[in-house]
């Protein structure tokens, strides 16, 4: 009986050698190992030995069926590797041809500006306001200082619909409504971008509708210094954290004192060049304190409050950040220009 | 403003400072310099020649041969200007010399003759030629018969001069002069302001019987003073004045008009100069004109009055639009002999009305309608009459006959040092102050740290505590004001959630692959009449004209954003851009009322187009185009945003496709549309299939739940029946969804289409749609019974509704 085990071994170890794939490792498998194999049957047989030869067989026929199942174990190993490397051979692609594409969409330049510009503001806890584009003469106008027949008036050919109703040429009247609102007893921070229109003829530097930022501080003891504080860092985190501002006196009837507010030129770092005039210098809004009748209009006492606006053209800010030569770009929507500006 | 440094010279010390320095200050203290240019910066070797001979050319008609005498030398020069003549005293370019565009003036022959120079026009030395005078514009320019030979003409023509072009802000209307300009520079550098020399020789003739004056209303005219002067000779003004006119922009005409010219640029004062004679009545009458009435302005146009405009009359007719031109019927002419010069003072708002309606802005409405200094008239009057007398022969006669209402008084103004600190977050002295008040040559009471401040009339834009606190800052200099954080209470910012939603759905439309667009909202008339979203049409809308376009593209305010987004689509197609994703975020502007009276309805609108592929492959041969399902994902893509479930419906909506246009509904109420164009529509704009939705996104944005309750994650398991049904091919998948939805009871959680079939093994005319069913309860695993109860209830209603059978 010894004999006969020793020789399935070798008869068996011998088959799975030879066997070529899977399938006829498993019938190996079920050939020597299966219930009705031949070494089942050997053991089925240990009844008719003697008591002292019986652990010995079963033994010795442990071993065979455990080297067997060894011989097939590494058979089958080696042969799921071999498959599963022709596999992959027969999966390879050429990894240089083209990729599907996935269609990007992305903002408009304007819309970046403006989120970029209220991020800022945000930080800095001001609200941002929204308000009609139809406005009336008086919240337009009046409301900010610009009485009827007063001169400045000039400055901002405007389109009216009706006598007293005008598409807004600032966002400023938003301002005026937000002080409304407040009830002249509450801290005003605030910012509002909008549209506003002008009658200008469209050329590469004009355009009758434009994009504004305004934004308005009104708080006891608002000092022109702090006006000057937040417009560099404003300045600084727009333009970049080496930038200077500088502050020109100017007019506008809403602030008294006004001022243009210049940060010095990127392209030159301030040495002067052709994009900043040779001045070193480029100007990027206008500013002031809050006129006292702006605020005594709005319900504010200029005794006990003052405050500061400021106001920038966002199409403005972005020709200077993005060297853009023509404002008419922005509403051409133009997808070879508007797709420029995705990638960042 | 331009002003003229050799000019301004006169007035303020300016000899230690480059124009380029001085043009920095001014900007930085308060007034813009806009540019700096030198009269004619490279003319060299240009003199001035006595022509001793002048000859025709012998083998040219046109030319004429001279014999040009420079002091040292005669040269021989050729000359082609029709005015030349034997005895004038001319500009000699010699060869060598340097014009402006840089001529290069060399030795040539000109038809077999030797030329050794050229003889220059005003224009060839640089002069702008519009404030040329007219009798010299096609020809050279003669100098005054007193003009020394041989000096170099730079220096007589003031071609050595630099302008500095100030941008005036409506406020500082001081600075439309040149004494003005002198304060603020004196201001600026710490000088002395020199005033000009007023004082005049009268003759014995008095004027007040020559002339008499009468104003009916002195709030518009508290000011009016006539000067007479006679016996003058009408003639050139001297050269160093015409000079200066044409460095300010202005053309020189005769010595009467050059001078009221010039003293208007000094004083900021406008005079007028009437020709005494042709005022037959001898009497002035200052008074509203009456509607209808007709004066002929000196630029020659017939005018026709419309009553609230102040005229000067003879007592009879009108002879001058007060303020802004005088009369044709009084014009200073070559025979004037007697001149009848007005100094007055109108008011600003009566003038500026007047240059307005009728479209007229002159050198001295430009002044009026800002407000003019009152202690000036007279003295510009004076001034003026002083000028006549030396360089028209005048003989001036004695008295002013005046009306005389004039407030000249000058405003207090009351600031106090720590006022101005608090305002400005600065710690300037008392005595800083002080010296700054002295410096802008305010008048000023001192009490420690209280000022009175009187402010000099010229200043008529001074009146408030801020307007001074603007003096003070800008000459103590906006650099030297310190940068501090405002000291209010810190907060943080926050967007609404509003705000924070146009955001979210800005990126879900840029990820799902559309580009956002920024469009006009001024359209024309016929956009506003097309591609009307049915919710917007629910009402009568009408669309807000403009009362005056400036052309039909740009009229009237949007309805609607497709109209715009389809032209965008239209532009980039055309320039071989076919694969297409636009959307904007915008607003549309609705009126209840044919003519507007009230604000009309803003409304948040978002709204997209899409054309071309929508998406391409070309190696794997795939290519997918934009169809309605691509559009309507990205609707429905948009209402998930916002937490919403719409309904799509059939509908026939002008300019969409008729079978493949849904509106769109939330709550039962019509919220957009989405469609394709109608095939004619898209021929318009040159399109091929081209996809657009629109969206009230306002009401949308309005229903969403910024806290939505909280919904529990199911533990139990769900259960899920397969539905498949034929249908007649005309029936909408989409009613018999919400059918099994509404039919399954709240067990369903979902009911999803996986299969839409249509063709063999099929009967003609039907179709058959395949869904499947979800179902689940949260809180407890459901029962055979129950399921099956849903299901069978589901079968029942889309037979009985539907007419569906189950497909075997
Ligand atoms: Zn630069």
């Amino acid at each position: 009986m010894r004999e006969k085990l020793e020789a399935l071994q070798a008869e068996a170890i011998e088959k799975v050698q030879l066997a070529d794939n899977l399938q006829s490792l498993q019938d190996v498998r079920v050939a020597y190992l299966g219930k009705k194999g031949p070494i089942t049957e050997v053991l089925r047989g240990m009844g008719k030995l003697s008591p002292e030869e019986r652990p010995v067989i079963g033994e010795l026929a442990n071993k065979v069926r455990e080297a067997i199942a060894t011989a097939l174990d590494n058979k089958k190993n080696l042969l799921e590797e071999a498959a599963l490397n022709e596999q992959l051979q027969q999966e390879a692609i050429d990894v240089t041809l083209p990729g599907r594409p996935v269609k990007a969409g992305g903002p408009h330049l304007l819309t970046s500006i403006i989120e970029e510009v209220e991020d800022l503001f945000l930080g800095m806890g001001f609200e941002i306001k929204e308000g009609p584009e139809v406005e009336t003469d008086y919240f337009n106008f009046e409301a900010l200082n610009l009485p009827q027949d007063h001169p400045a008036r000039d400055m901002q050919d405007s389109f009216y619909v009706t006598d007293h109703l005008l598409l807004r040429t600032q966002t400023s009247p938003v301002q005026a409504r937000t002080m409304r609102e407040y009830d002249g007893n509450k801290a005003i921070k605030m910012i509002c971008p909008g549209i506003v229109y002008r009658r200008d003829t469209d050329d590469a530097t004009h355009s009758h509708q434009f994009t504004q930022i305004e934004g308005l501080l009104v708080d006891k003891n608002v000092r022109m210094s702090d006006l000057k504080g937040v417009l560099l860092e404003f300045s600084r985190k727009l333009f970049g954290a080496d930038r200077e501002i500088r502050l020109r006196p100017s007019f506008f009837p809403f602030t008294e004192p006004s001022v243009e507010v210049d940060v010095t030129c990127k392209v030159c770092d301030g040495k002067g060049c052709n994009v900043c005039k040779h001045t070193g210098w480029i100007e990027i809004l206008g500013a002031g304190m809050v006129h006292s009748n702006v605020l005594r209009m709005s319900g504010y006492d200029p005794e006990e409050y003052s405050g500061f606006a400021f106001g920038m053209g966002v199409e403005r800010i972005a020709m200077l950040k993005y060297g853009v030569d023509d404002i008419r770009h922005f509403y051409t929507n133009d997808v070879r220009f508007l797709s420029q500006y995705h990638k960042a | 403003m331009y002003v003229s440094l050799n000019w301004l010279k006169q007035y303020v010390d300016i000899d230690n400072i480059t124009p380029e320095e001085l043009a920095e200050k001014i900007t930085r203290s308060g007034i813009e310099v806009e540019s700096i240019e030198r009269v004619a910066p490279e003319s060299t070797n240009v003199v001035v020649g006595y022509v001793e001979s002048c000859e025709q050319h012998p083998n040219a008609d046109k030319l004429n041969l001279c014999q040009i005498n420079v002091g040292t030398e005669t040269y021989q020069i050729i000359c082609g200007a029709p005015n030349i003549a034997q005895g004038q005293k001319i500009a000699a370019a010699l060869p060598g010399a340097r014009l402006p565009g840089g001529v290069k003036i060399k030795k040539a022959k000109l038809r077999g003759v030797e030329s050794h120079g050229m003889v220059c026009s005003l224009q060839e030395l640089g002069i702008d030629e519009k404030f040329v005078p007219k009798d010299v514009t096609d020809g050279i320019f003669v100098f005054p018969e007193d003009t020394e030979v041989g000096t170099p003409v730079a220096e007589l023509l003031n071609l050595d001069d630099v302008i500095l072009e100030l941008g005036l802000t409506p406020n500082r209307a001081d600075a439309m002069s040149m004494l003005g300009v002198a304060y603020e520079v004196a201001a600026i550098l710490g000088k002395e302001v020199k005033q000009p020399e007023e004082t005049y020789q009268t003759s014995d003739s008095k004027a007040a019987d020559l002339v008499s004056v009468k104003v009916e209303d002195g709030e518009l005219n508290p000011y009016y003073g006539g000067f007479v002067i006679e016996d003058v000779t009408i003639g050139a003004s001297p050269l160093w004045m015409r000079n200066y006119l044409m460095a300010a922009g202005i053309r020189p005409i005769n010595n009467v008009v050059d001078i009221t010219n010039y003293v208007l640029l000094v004083y900021g004062q406008p005079l007028h100069a009437f020709d005494y004679d042709k005022v037959a009545t001898k009497e002035i009458v200052v008074r509203s004109a009456k509607q209808g009435e007709k004066i002929q302005t000196l630029d020659d146009q017939e005018r026709t009055l419309k009553g609230d405009e102040i005229v000067i009359t003879n007592g009879n007719e009108p002879i001058a639009l007060a303020g802004v031109m005088g009369g044709a019927n009084s014009e200073v002419s070559d025979d004037t002999k007697t001149v009848l010069l007005e100094a007055a003072y109108f008011e600003a708002r009566a003038i500026r009305r007047s240059s307005k309606h009728h479209n007229l802005r002159s050198e001295a409405s430009a002044r009026y309608e800002k407000g003019i200094d009152p202690n000036r008239v007279q003295r510009a009057g004076a001034y003026a009459a002083r000028l006549l007398a030396e360089y028209a022969g005048g003989k001036i006669a004695q008295g002013i006959v005046a009306f005389d209402e004039l407030d000249r008084e000058e405003k207090q103004v009351k600031i106090d040092t720590a006022s101005v600190n608090n305002r400005l977050g600065t710690t300037i002295s008392d005595e800083e102050i002080a010296s700054i008040l002295t410096k802008l040559q305010f008048g000023f009471e001192k009490d420690n740290s209280q000022f009175t401040v009187f402010v000099p009339t010229r200043r008529g834009d001074i009146s408030l505590f801020e307007d001074m606190l603007e003096e003070i800052a800008r000459i103590y200099g906006y650099d030297n004001i310190p940068y501090t954080l405002p000291e209010g209470e810190a907060s943080a910012g926050k967007l609404t959630t509003k705000q924070y939603l146009k955001r979210q759905l800005k990126q879900y439309l840029q990820g799902a692959g559309l580009m956002e667009t920024i469009t006009y909202s001024l359209t024309s008339k016929a956009r506003t009449e097309m591609l009307v979203s049915p919710d917007v049409k629910e009402e009568t809308v009408y669309p807000v004209a403009l009362k005056m376009p400036m052309s039909e593209e740009h009229s009237h305010l949007r309805l609607s954003i497709i109209p715009e987004l389809v032209d965008i689509l239209s532009y980039n197609v055309a320039r071989k851009q076919e694969n297409l994703g636009y959307f904007e975020f915008g607003r549309v502007f609705l009126s209840k009322e044919e003519q507007i009276s009230e604000q009309p309805t803003e409304t948040a609108r978002l709204a997209g187009a899409l054309t071309g592929a929508w998406m391409e492959q070309p190696w794997q041969q795939e290519k997918k185009p934009v169809d309605f399902y691509v559009a309507k994902g990205i609707v429905e893509g948009i209402f998930a945003q916002l937490d919403l479930e719409p309904v799509f419906q059939q509908a026939q909506v002008d300019g969409y496709h008729p079978g493949r246009t849904a509106t769109v509904s939330l709550n039962g109420k019509v919220v957009g549309v989405v469609g394709q164009l109608h095939p004619t529509v898209q021929k318009a704009f040159d399109l091929k299939e081209t996809y657009v939705f629109d969206l009230d996104i306002a009401y949308l944005m309005d229903q969403y739940e910024e806290v939505p309750s909280f919904r529990t994650i199911p533990r139990h398991p769900s259960v899920t029946r397969d539905i498949a049904l034929v249908v007649d091919e005309a029936a909408y998948a989409g009613d018999i969804q919400r059918t099994i939805q509404e039919a399954g009871g709240d067990l369903v959680q979902q009911v999803q289409i996986f299969d839409v079939y249509q063709g063999e093994h099929m009967e003609a005319g039907k179709k058959s749609i395949a869904y499947t069913v979800l179902y689940q309860d949260p809180t407890r695993t459901l029962t055979d019974e129950e399921v099956e109860a849903s299901y069978n209830n589901i079968i029942e209603n889309v037979k009985a509704k539907h007419d569906a059978e189950l497909r075997s």
